[in-house]
């Protein structure tokens, strides 16, 4: 990857064209690991798609009235019901998170070591601050009688799409809080600068696994979007 | 390491995350507003599906570079998008199906 400069190669579809097919690496001037991340992200929203799709295909089909979201979800604040509170403060804290960390891969590439930890450790309690939130927000929905096959609210089947869908998006956050956490310490401790070999892969560190780890990242704040707006809002 | 020295020089300017990071709270917030105001049926769903496709573009455009990427990616990445497009449509008219035949069943009768 290293022999070619990339501005010399033709742009748009005719560059596609001759990149597929010039019997070399198609995807030029992209790390490994990042056209690897890129694919896992890809069958990751085929995953979340199928149990987006499955729910759009049962709450349409259901005979018994859909919970009305913006009332399930809405929290109690000085004595007043407000709508899908929590939710949308959930949201924010995620997008936050996504900013700090498109700033991390920003500074990471320009060397600024400390900028970058710094950034990646906002990142990480932003995530944890999100978890913390769904945490609270099953327990009061399990507290008002919200189980997988039934709820008091309407249609038995909103709390299996509510436990399901929430819990794996959730699941995800988590596993991308453990890794910034790890990534927080490698970037303080200096690996990326020093090129130090991971203990787990045994691979030269440098700072592309940082945009690796961000697009993770962005994709976890990219799905929260997604049910967001079918989930909670439709 | 090759990765690490083209993007050296081209690190982008800080302006253009800060904005991105701007559009994104405004677009949450306005999505936010759809649900507060209470709008209904059609022009509920309109500004949902806009706000989120516009909040998604700028995420994965911006964010996750794939504004800067080459076709060769960007191409390999979204195509296979048409097929959950595709999924979508069967399982809307599978979806009205089945509550036809269960209204049809439950309350009709066979």
């Amino acid at each position: 990857m290293s022999d070619h400069t990339l501005d010399k190669l033709p742009g748009g579809f005719k560059g596609m064209a001759t990149d597929m097919g010039s019997d070399q690496t198609v995807f030029k001037g992209v790390n490994w690991g990042k056209a690897m991340m890129w694919i896992f992200l890809l069958s990751d929203t085929f995953i979340f798609s199928c149990f987006l799709i499955s729910y759009m295909k049962v709450r349409a089909s259901v005979v018994d009235e859909w919970p009305y979201p913006s009332e399930v979800f809405a929290l109690n604040f000085m004595g007043v019901p407000v709508p899908l509170l929590l939710i949308a403060i959930m949201t924010f804290v995620l997008i936050t998170s996504s900013g700090t960390m498109a700033l991390a891969v920003k500074y990471g590439y320009e060397r600024n070591r400390k900028m970058c930890g710094w950034l990646i450790l906002a990142t990480a309690l932003g995530g944890l601050t999100f978890v913390g939130m769904q945490a609270f927000e099953w327990s009061k929905l399990i507290h008002e009688g919200v189980r997988p096959w039934t709820n008091p609210f309407g249609a038995p089947q909103f709390g299996s799409f509510f436990f399901m869908i929430t819990g794996f998006h959730g699941t995800h956050v988590s596993i991308g809080v453990i890794f910034l956490f790890i990534f927080a310490r490698k970037t303080f401790r200096g690996d990326f600068d020093a090129g130090k070999r991971g203990f787990f892969t045994s691979m030269k560190s440098d700072y592309v696994a940082i945009e690796i780890m961000g697009l993770y990242w962005h994709f976890v704040d990219l799905v929260w979007v997604f049910i967001f707006a079918f989930f909670y809002l439709w | 390491m090759s990765e690490t020295q083209k993007a050296q020089t081209t690190t982008h300017k800080i302006g253009i995350y800060l904005w991105i990071w701007g559009l994104l709270f405004v677009l949450s917030f306005c999505s936010y507003m759809v649900d507060w105001f209470q709008f209904q049926g059609l022009v509920r769903w309109t500004l949902i599906v806009t706000f989120m496709l516009l909040k998604a573009g700028l995420i994965m455009a911006f964010f996750m570079h794939l504004f800067w990427e080459r076709y060769a990616l960007v191409n390999v990445l979204l195509w296979p998008m048409t097929a959950i497009a595709c999924f979508i449509t069967l399982m809307a008219a599978e979806g009205k199906y089945t509550v036809f035949t269960r209204l049809f069943y439950f309350f009709v009768g066979g």
